[in-house]
């Protein structure tokens, strides 16, 4: 998030497009509608009608997987009324002009054509955000998960820019992270290209300095993407998989190519906390803590550093994952001695200057938000105040590119698959929890009433949603949040796994793959 | 800015401030039920009522707004006598169960019965009976307790726009339900719970689970989404039994259901308490014995034949075959033949030594985690 | 003239016209001259005496012929009755003398002084022309035209005009606080939820006179601005509704609403809003709140509704009564109106005279009148001719004033000096039959249940009270109860937050005050009036009982027993205290006490 979760309560316009907030992030969609109780307005874009449609001033219904011709059209719309930021434009951008050819055809007319939207609610919404310069922008998986997920960010990107909605308080571009702490993980360098704290590993300079502090020569080629670890596992080039905390079984798209890939591996070492479908299929198998079990730091999503803290001791010999790492190291010939968490923190601190004023001790009660580069350093709420940090910004052009696998003859349905708000990710934890099992254990699809009476569907009836990948067996749920000819799987249940049929196409740049737009088809169980 | 003066201190506020809030700033106590801090005011209970200079009758100080040279007295005989009648016509119509009662030690109506002094109750009548009967496996409600502040009303409207309750029915008999009288059909996040100033909304999963004076509280942050949600572990004999949220931290409280009901997965039975090494031998796909046998292509059903696959090991046994495993492979096909795929769901710091190890232990940039996913 | 050969019919259709069998009587009419090929002017008029429970409303169907300006009012008019009327009175020329009301219905009127009824009962209210006929719609044009805001305030204020809902707050102070609020949007609200059990003032102002209130709607939103008004009635006033929807769309049609009203840039429109029967939606912040859309609930004052009220802007909300009255003010001039009343109590008040009175019905007489002229000119005195005991004025809300003060001037200070209050105007009388515990019960009981349970005092506080009065009427009450009583009522007039609350103990604390010897008695067992079942004891007069089994075939307790010709006698016992008995026998040899 270029913003703060506290600065949405002065947004005058929330533009939310490829996220269901108050199901995956709940306590951001409360301080939406604290907004909204303050006059902000909300626009959403998505193929779902999503819960906080009831608290939206527009709705933008479109097809899934056409995202890029929606923004171009409202950047279109925007452009042609005037409300483009021409200070902001001249300041701080570059390409303005290419990227002004790139969308001409996206007329409202055009836009409206492919994405299923009314070309009054285009323009609706285009008046509405474009006229604003207090307008945040909101994106979760609806936005990434796409083989063009790329293209996505950066139309966004080109909007934001247009109307210079961001670098201000309570303006920007804020993609809500999904897990508690992605930030982290990516802050920490766990990225395949980059050392901690975005620092590229093909710069010589970086690379010196971090052999130096870790006392080690690091290797100079660019890592495996996760998705490309299952590719290369799958060809037999990976030989031996380390998974911390992770369940590529069930999250991974095309799971019965997941699992093969994974047992072509010599060897496969899990740790978790649970004996996960991924953990099965180890050679080894280390017991971790959780979160309540073990000290540190998690990221959120608005960049703010925050405690975590001990409060019970892990179940039998399970260890925390520091020990466990740390052990593992010494025994490959790598020591890496800490007496606490907070050693660890100290040292990437020193590694990366935006976290360098950051203690724990400092954030014994509030946490901050990074770049925080001196102990004084008050943390910084939003990005980009003082401008860019490479001075100018590009506008990208981007074309509209339909998803990789559209519905056709045989598959006439399109799958698209998220979260609901009860069950979390692969369900490892919340499926553990008997309250939320016992209100929300079923798997289902959720079916228009429409195509449901067209295939003679009924309520709670046990359907097949097939793809060219597989199939599963699953209960029909009627309702109208989903269009005809769309359907939608939440992906938590591994009984009625959605990433049994997802597709494992990948956006190219990214790798990301595109869970929300595959074909099925739906048939009776005979 | 207003200058108002409360029980002979003056203070200058903005306007729009109530007098409680301008009290409160004082550091003047008045006792309150219905009033919540993040919510609009409701002048229910009563209790925060005080004397307004030229004001004939009392006002309650909640909803108040302060005005040019008011003068204000939070406390008089009158004023005590009144609040003492309000709290004794409340606890005239709630069951006197606090020995059992889960908010016990927590309860706001408790605590002004007990500064009151309240013993006796000379309005004592008819109290509410109803039939707890919500199937619902999250909120206890135990409407016999409750004050009817409105509070859980407003939370549900206001912050989290669901509007699952409201009053019903009228006089004596009025009462916060669901429409109809049916089960609680929400989002569970539970802020109602939060908010309830006595006994009336609990959790299910933590009645009977420990008093306030064994527990620990332990404050931390929430270990679902991205949000980041600031919560209070509640610990008791080494086990998490509850999770609340504090008020004055960035998420004002609010929590979603996942943060505040999903936390049992702690203390699950399925969790692992053994290092295990595999003895099964493999096969391409690690298909169990059953499903290869009907050659079904689902997923493996959970924990399969735990000792069939496994068996437990020492942590020197596994670490030392895990390196052994490691060190031949990296041997044989080089350090690239290695990857470590890392979790957002684990801390910076683990994640750090994890990268560094896979890096600096194991010679490759083969690490990435589960952001695309 | 009306008719071609002036021949004007009234006949009452009001609720209680209507209910006797009006609408019959008009066709009966219709019928009747056209036979005779009369053409005649027929007015559905809709008079005050015509509505009300008992007394005038009893010699309903009330039918008016005025020929050549010569009225005749007939009672108990019934169709088959038109005929003759029709031949003897309208072709004949000679009244149905039988038929003809009696001294009582002009005495009822005699000391009666009308501005919001002077046209109820005389015009058509079905008919805007009618209206207009009488001056309608003058005081709007002229205020429009001729006047400012502030000089309407100007003239409101010096009339004295006090909100008839039963506050009594100065109306021009009222308009004057709105109309100097800054904002783009207000919003003037008509009360017409009337909700006293018995009272049927405002009703009947709708029924007979609608756009009287229109008009006076009209004035108040020019005054403070306003183009949005409401009228939020009550939805068992079904008739009031439909007549209100029907004025409201001729007033739009005649250019008296909508858009650039007379020619003026003044817009304003009004919109009828129906109330679920609540109480407490009477009081004007729970009244705010249902309009909302939320549960009709009362929020705190301060802020009171005039600076922040419906949607949060300012909001006038005016009685009906009040309202009827602005356009006479306008026509007449304040000093007229002031002439009325006394010097803080201005102009008329409508009363609804209910109870044991001779002449119930609906009243309009200058403030300050005292009430035994009320009672015994105007009611004629109790109906039972037994001595009266108390009147109870001011609904739910207010108080009793005992026999020995009837000379109390009825005024808002006056009735708020003997602990009672005008209110919105219900006046109920009693007898010595009526037990004054019981009558605070049942008043009791009207408000606990109409309590909307937001704040304490009221929700939990009328319930005790409640309770504690069940058990003195049950003969169970305590020493020190009537002091409880005491205490908890006034801590709930003082701590709670809306008006039901806060007036909902007066009865108690009245009857208490006039009447302790009562509760009292009751204490010690007995129920003077003989009213509160628990306490009556059932018994035969021996020397009056001629043993005709009437009362022991009526007991359905078979508490009595007795030998045929020889005197009876009741099991207390057994009796249920139904009064059965009591009612069976013909020889007064039944006796309670």
């Amino acid at each position: 998030m270029t913003n703060t979760i506290r600065e949405i309560e002065g947004m005058e316009v929330i533009f939310i497009i490829g996220s269901n907030t108050k199901e995956t992030h709940p306590v951001i969609a409360n301080r939406m509608l604290k907004a909204v109780k303050k006059g902000a307005k909300i626009i959403i874009a998505d193929p779902r009608k999503v819960p906080l449609v009831r608290f939206s001033e527009i709705f933008l219904r479109l097809n899934p997987g056409t995202d890029v011709a929606l923004i171009n059209g409202i950047a279109h719309v925007i452009l042609k009324e005037g409300l483009n930021n021409r200070e902001f434009v001249i300041a701080r951008t570059d390409g303005f002009d290419k990227w002004k050819e790139s969308i001409e055809s996206f007329t409202p007319e055009n836009a409206s054509k492919i994405t299923g939207v009314p070309k009054e609610d285009i323009i609706k919404a285009a008046l509405l955000y474009g006229g604003s310069r207090k307008a945040g922008i909101f994106y979760t998986m609806g936005i990434t998960q796409h083989t063009h997920g790329t293209d996505n960010v950066n139309a966004i990107a080109n909007l934001a820019l247009l109307t210079g909605n961001i670098g201000k308080e309570h303006t920007g571009i804020n993609p809500l992270r999904g897990q508690n702490n992605v930030q982290g993980a990516c802050d920490a360098g766990c990225l395949p290209n980059v050392y901690p704290g975005y620092q590229r590993i093909d710069m010589p300079m970086v690379k010196k300095k971090f052999e130096e502090a870790w006392h080690a020569s690091l290797p100079d080629k660019e890592g495996l993407k996760s998705t490309e670890m299952i590719e290369s596992a799958s060809e037999g080039k990976l030989k031996a998989l380390y998974i911390m905390g992770e369940n590529p079984m069930l999250t991974d798209p095309n799971i019965e190519h997941t699992r093969k890939a994974l047992g072509k591996l010599d060897f496969l070492v899990v740790q978790d906390i649970f004996l996960t479908e991924t953990a099965a299929l180890a050679d080894v198998v280390l017991p971790a803590t959780c979160f309540a079990e073990k000290t540190g730091t998690f990221i959120n999503t608005e960049r703010k550093v925050q405690l975590v803290r001990k409060a019970v001791e892990p179940p039998g010999d399970a260890k925390e994952d520091m020990w466990i790492i740390s052990e593992l190291s010494a025994r490959m010939g790598h020591d890496m001695k800490y007496s606490s968490a907070e050693e660890v923190f100290e040292e990437l601190g020193n590694l990366w200057p935006a976290l360098s004023g950051i203690s724990y001790n400092r954030i014994r009660n509030h946490g901050i938000h990074w770049p925080c580069p001196t102990k004084d350093h008050p943390g910084t709420e939003y990005l980009y105040k003082a401008g860019f940090p490479r001075g100018r910004v590009s506008f990208t052009p981007v074309k509209y590119i339909p998803a990789a696998e559209p519905a056709d003859k045989d598959y006439p349905f399109v799958l698209t698959t998220g979260r609901n708000l009860f069950q979390y990710h692969s369900g490892s934890m919340t499926r553990r929890v008997a309250q939320i099992e016992a209100h929300a254990g079923e798997p289902y699809v959720e079916i228009n009433a429409e195509d449901a009476r067209k295939l003679g569907v009924k309520p709670d009836e046990k359907i097949k949603v097939s793809s060219r990948r597989g199939q599963i067996e699953i209960k029909a749920r009627i309702t109208d949040s989903v269009s005809e000819g769309i359907v939608f799987i939440p992906m938590h249940y591994k009984e009625a796994a959605a990433n049994v049929i997802t597709s494992d196409a990948l956006d190219p740049y990214a790798k990301t793959p595109e869970f929300k737009v595959c074909a099925v088809k739906i048939e009776k169980m005979v | 800015m207003v200058k108002v003066t409360i029980d002979s201190k003056t203070i200058e506020v903005a306007e729009g401030t109530t007098v409680l809030e301008a009290a409160r700033m004082l550091n003047i106590q008045i006792p309150t039920l219905c009033h919540h801090p993040k919510l609009t005011p409701f002048g229910g209970c009563r209790m925060c009522i005080v004397e307004v200079k030229g004001v004939p009758r009392p006002l309650t100080s909640c909803t108040t707004p302060v005005s040019e040279g008011m003068e204000v007295t939070t406390s008089s005989p009158e004023i005590e006598e009144l609040r003492k009648t309000v709290l004794e016509l409340i606890l005239s119509d709630h069951p006197n169960d606090c020995m059992i009662c889960e908010k016990a030690g927590d309860c706001t109506l408790q605590e002004l019965a007990y500064f009151y002094g309240i013993k006796e109750n000379r309005f004592a009548g008819e109290r509410r009976v109803y039939e707890k009967r919500d199937g619902n496996p999250f909120i206890e409600r135990d409407m016999e307790k409750c004050i009817l502040c409105g509070r859980c009303v407003k939370v549900c409207e206001e912050v989290q726009g669901v509007e699952a309750i409201d009053f019903t029915y009228r006089g004596f008999k009025s009462k916060i339900c669901p429409p109809f009288e049916k089960d609680l059909k929400c989002e569970f996040c539970g802020q109602c719970v939060a908010v309830c100033p006595t006994g009336a909304l609990t959790g299910k999963m933590w009645a009977l689970r420990g008093r306030q004076k064994d527990i620990k509280e332990v404050d931390t942050t929430c270990a679902y989404c991205g949000t980041g949600c600031n919560i209070t572990l509640h610990v008791r004999a080494n086990e998490v039994i509850r999770v609340t949220s504090k008020e004055d931290k960035w998420n004002e409280g609010w929590l979603c259901v996942k943060g505040r009901f999903g936390y049992t997965f702690i203390n699950s039975p399925d969790r692992l308490k053994k290092p295990l090494i595999r003895i099964e031998t493999k096969d391409e796909g690690r298909r169990t014995k059953d499903e290869k046998q009907e050659g079904i292509s689902r997923p493996s059903s959970l924990v399969p034949h735990l000792s069939s696959l496994f068996r437990e090991a020492t942590w020197d046994e596994a670490l030392d075959y895990t390196a052994q495993r490691l060190k031949e492979i990296k041997g044989k096909h080089g350090p690239d033949a290695i990857a470590g795929l890392s979790s957002a769901r684990c801390t910076t710091e683990e994640n750090y030594l994890f990268q560094k190890f896979v890096r600096a232990g194991l010679g490759t940039n083969n690490i990435d985690h589960c952001a695309r996913l | 003239m009306k008719a071609n050969n002036n021949t004007t019919i009234r006949i009452c259709m009001g609720t209680g016209g209507i209910a006797a069998g009006g609408a019959e009587v008009l066709n009966a009419f219709k019928k009747e001259l056209n036979l005779a090929g009369i053409k005649a002017n027929i007015e559905k008029n809709c008079s005050m005496h015509k509505v009300g429970c008992r007394g005038l409303c009893a010699k309903d169907v009330l039918v008016d012929v005025i020929i050549n300006d010569e009225k005749t009012t007939y009672q108990f008019i019934k169709s088959d009755m038109v005929p003759r009327i029709v031949k003897e009175h309208i072709i004949e020329k000679t009244p149905v003398i039988d038929w003809v009301v009696g001294e009582d219905y002009h005495n009822f009127h005699k000391k009666q002084f009308k501005v919001v009824l002077s046209d109820c009962g005389s015009i058509d209210p079905e008919d805007i022309t009618a209206y207009i006929g009488v001056k309608g719609y003058e005081a709007a044009k002229k205020v429009l035209i001729s006047l400012k805001p502030e000089e309407v305030v100007e003239i409101i204020k010096s009339s004295g005009l006090r909100g008839r809902g039963g506050a009594g707050f100065p109306t021009g102070v009222k308009w004057e606080i709105a109309m100097k609020q800054d904002s783009k949007q207000k919003y003037l609200i008509c009360n017409a939820d009337e909700g006293d059990p018995g009272a049927f003032m405002d009703r009947s102002v709708i029924e007979g006179n609608p756009h009287a209130v229109i008009e006076g709607m009209i004035i108040g939103a020019y005054t403070i601005g306003a183009d949005k008004g409401y009228v939020y009635i009550r939805a068992e006033y079904p008739l009031a509704v439909e007549r209100l929807k029907k004025a409201l769309s001729d007033a739009r049609e005649n250019g008296f609403l909508g858009k650039g009203i007379l020619g003026t840039k003044f817009n304003f429109d009004i919109k009828v809003k129906l109330g679920a029967g609540a109480f407490v939606c009477g009081e004007e912040t729970a009244l705010i709140a249902s309009i909302e859309g939320q549960r009709g609930m009362p929020r705190a004052k301060p802020p009171f509704p005039v600076y922040h009220g419906l949607w949060g802007k300012p909001t006038v909300i005016n009685n009906v009564e009040t309202l009827a009255n602005v356009p006479c003010i306008i026509r007449n001039g304040a000093r007229w109106f002031a002439s009325f009343g006394t010097e803080k109590s201005k102009g008329t008040k409508v009363f609804a005279l209910t109870g044991k009175i001779k002449n119930s019905g609906l009243i309009e007489v200058p403030m300050g009148i005292p009430l035994r002229e009320i009672i015994y000119d105007i009611g004629g005195g109790t109906e039972s001719g037994k001595a009266l005991k108390a009147v109870q004025t001011g609904g739910p809300s207010g108080g009793c004033i005992p026999a020995d003060m009837l000379d109390t001037p009825v005024d808002f200070e006056s009735l708020a000096k003997v602990g009672s209050i005008v209110g919105s105007g219900g006046m109920v009388v009693l007898d010595e039959d009526n037990c004054m515990v019981n009558m605070a019960q049942y008043f009791l009981q009207f408000t606990q249940m109409e309590s909307c349970g937001k704040c304490v005092p009221c929700r939990i506080g009328t319930k005790r009270l409640l309770e504690i009065l069940d058990r003195i009427t049950k003969g169970k009450g305590k020493k020190g109860d009537i002091e409880l009583l005491e205490k908890l009522s006034r801590d709930i007039k003082a701590a709670s937050l809306c008006g039901l609350g806060q007036t909902a103990p007066n009865p108690v604390l009245s009857t208490i005050k006039y009447f302790r010897h009562e509760y009292e008695a009751h204490l010690q067992g007995k129920c003077p009036a003989a009213v509160c079942k628990e306490l009556l004891t059932y018994y035969i007069l021996e020397e009056f009982c001629n043993g005709c089994g009437a009362c022991l075939r009526a007991c359905p307790a078979g508490a009595i027993t007795g030998e045929k010709k020889k005197p009876h006698f009741i099991d207390s016992e057994i009796c249920i205290k139904c009064g059965a008995c009591f009612d069976a026998c013909k020889f007064k040899a039944v006796a309670k006490e």
